[in-house]
């Protein structure tokens, strides 16, 4: 790829871990979570205590080291007087790559998370269609399959940056209603066609077996399009706070479409106009006039090294690097800016590059100890860039609530502490 | 087994071996034919013409019982809020840098709040009130907006024709998003 033609002074060439070699990766400062542990007893000469005695035996299932502890769900909020109706959050600026571990992807529950016996549970396609049909887990997993790897995002997420004044949080917090799987199940198409979906209906309803019943409309459109009846996450079976035994995954669609713990799809005329979809999942607009049926989420990037809570040790070589997302396609680009978007230079995509999936972005970048400030812009195969926080408030108003997707800011201070601005 | 022939060759199983024609898609086809009684039971979601919506009735003052009883706690005094959503008000508020969003200030369609009653409410126990309770629940919510009078029945028939006072101002960004 062509060298940018504009580039941030402060900002280096994507390129140059690769041509500076091993010098130059020795000279990257890492970002300190929290104090640096000592090694005294374990560091040259000293043989380290764990190689004088035999390791721990197998686990049936393994979890993450002790030492990770502090990697966990962030900002759960839930209704007051309920402990399962609200929200927690992906630990952004913990994690790297672009799969979401399951047990740390975003939850959003409307009721709690139901205990469903895959044993009873049941799947009914009915509404217009020819034959009615029920479908056992059993029966569902016998179907052919198809495999994915795709983002959801909550619509809300985000939420707290249309307010007056930056939160002092972390980006996990801030913008960790998203979160990235591989999803594996039966096309929803294959379930429509043989009940025999009426060619007329444009759309069906679909509504989870959890105490709140949670229901969406859904287009045809979609469904026949690249609808899932998601089976496993990150090849096992859901985890139980994603959907198990059965969910309805829409791809790139806000993420309460796709409904947990489905027990019914009923195809249909005209959209149900559900709670959900009318009172809740609205979007209002400054004018008062609201916004409904906003299913892409926008295309959006945001730093999680650094970000807030990861403060720098000090001037050096440091890796920029963030995830970029579109529920309309592909990210083509996304670049950085280290000077307060007065300059940008484009950074490198890990591959591979997927349609509808996290994409992370990393760019080395010299710190030289002063202030300064950084964000990152996508754009996806629509051409779609990521607008600033101006521009959305100016479009969108404040009251919105919903489809938070501007150009994220860090500030830096001197003393490598990293801040949430509007600037 | 039925093949079906507008699934397209990508999506279903490509039968090979032994198979008269190779090219013939087929599916598991391992649904039951559910009964009416089944759907019937698990049929719970009512649009806004009213389709579904079961027999019988209630007005404002059984409403205001059930509400004492099932609903206060968590939405307050007549629909007031706090600890959770307020239901009651917020009325000319929409367009404030304040927005208030109730079932009477915001909610488009009469139809969702009896919908979304009988489906989740109250909140500890979902599906424990009578067909009854929630009509009479829902126009309790409707009186104390100002939208139905004190002693309007609310049943099958009247309950689709209850025009709520915001519902002209959704705008659908489905198909096509609006510039």
């Amino acid at each position: 790829m062509a060298r940018p033609k504009r580039s941030s002074p402060a900002l280096l060439d994507r390129r140059i871990f690769l041509r500076g070699g091993l010098a130059a990766l020795g000279a990257i400062g890492g970002l300190a979570a929290g104090a640096p542990g000592t090694a005294r007893a374990a560091g040259p000469p000293e043989t380290p205590p764990w190689m004088q005695y035999p390791g721990a035996p197998f686990t049936t299932y393994g979890g993450p080291a002790k030492y990770e502890s502090k990697v966990m769900r962030t900002l759960i909020r839930s209704q007051p007087g309920t402990t399962g109706s609200g929200a927690s959050r992906t630990p952004l600026e913990m994690l790297e790559g672009t799969i979401t571990p399951s047990g740390l992807h975003f939850e959003r529950h409307h009721s709690g998370v139901p205990d469903i016996d895959p044993e009873q549970h049941r799947l009914l396609v009915h509404g217009m269609v020819k034959r009615p049909l029920i479908f056992t887990m059993d029966a569902l997993m016998r179907y052919p399959m198809r495999s994915r790897i795709h983002f959801m995002e909550c619509s809300g997420n985000s939420q707290l940056m249309y307010g007056a004044t930056p939160p002092a949080l972390r980006a996990g917090e801030l913008h960790g209603l998203v979160s990235c799987s591989e999803w594996t199940g039966v096309p929803l198409r294959l379930l429509l066609e043989e009940a025999g979906a009426d060619p007329a209906a444009s759309w069906l309803l679909a509504e989870g077996a959890d105490a709140a019943a949670m229901s969406r409309s859904v287009p045809m459109a979609k469904a026949m399009d690249d609808a899932l009846i998601a089976l496993f996450q990150n090849g096992e079976r859901l985890r139980p706070e994603n959907g198990y035994p059965v969910r309805l995954f829409l791809p790139g669609y806000e993420g309460n479409m796709s409904v947990k713990w489905l027990r019914r799809i009923k195809v249909t005329a005209t959209p149900t106009m559900t709670k959900d979809e009318t009172s809740r999942y609205t979007d209002l607009q400054a004018d008062g006039k609201s916004l409904m049926f906003t299913y892409p989420m926008g295309v959006k990037s945001v730093i999680t090294r650094p970000s807030p809570g990861l403060t720098m040790p000090g001037p050096g070589l440091y890796e920029v690097s963030g995830i970029a997302w579109s529920g309309s396609g592909t990210i083509t680009k996304v670049e950085v800016s280290a000077d307060g978007g007065q300059t940008w230079t484009e950074t490198t995509l890990s591959t591979p590059v997927l349609p509808r999936t996290l994409t992370r972005f990393r760019i080395p970048w010299k710190w030289n100890g002063g202030s300064a400030i950084v964000k990152s812009r996508a754009t996806d195969s629509t051409g779609e860039m990521q607008p600033t926080r101006d521009k959305l408030v100016a479009e969108h108003g404040t009251n919105v609530v919903f489809h938070y997707n501007a150009i994220q800011a860090w500030s830096i201070a001197g003393n490598g502490e990293v801040t949430n601005v509007y600037a | 087994m039925s093949t079906r022939s507008r699934l397209g060759v990508s999506l279903g199983v490509m039968v090979l071996a032994g198979c008269a024609s190779p090219t013939v898609t087929e599916t598991p086809n391992l649904g039951r034919v559910a009964t009416l009684a089944e759907e019937a039971g698990w049929d719970v979601s009512i649009p806004p013409d009213g389709t579904g919506l079961p027999a019988g009735r209630g007005a404002s003052a059984q409403g205001a019982v059930v509400y004492e009883q099932k609903c206060q706690n968590c939405h307050g005094e007549k629909g007031a809020g706090q600890p959770n959503d307020r239901l009651v008000g917020g009325h000319g508020t929409l367009a404030s840098k304040g927005p208030v969003r109730t079932v009477g200030s915001y909610w488009p369609y009469a139809t969702t709040v009896f919908d979304y009653v009988r489906r989740a409410m109250p909140y500890t126990q979902p599906h424990s009130l009578s067909d009854d309770e929630v009509y009479a629940v829902t126009a309790y919510l409707l009186h104390l907006n100002g939208i139905i009078g004190e002693a309007d029945v609310m049943d099958a028939l009247t309950l689709p024709n209850v025009k709520m006072p915001n519902r002209d101002n959704f705008i659908l960004a489905y198909p096509t998003r609006p510039k």
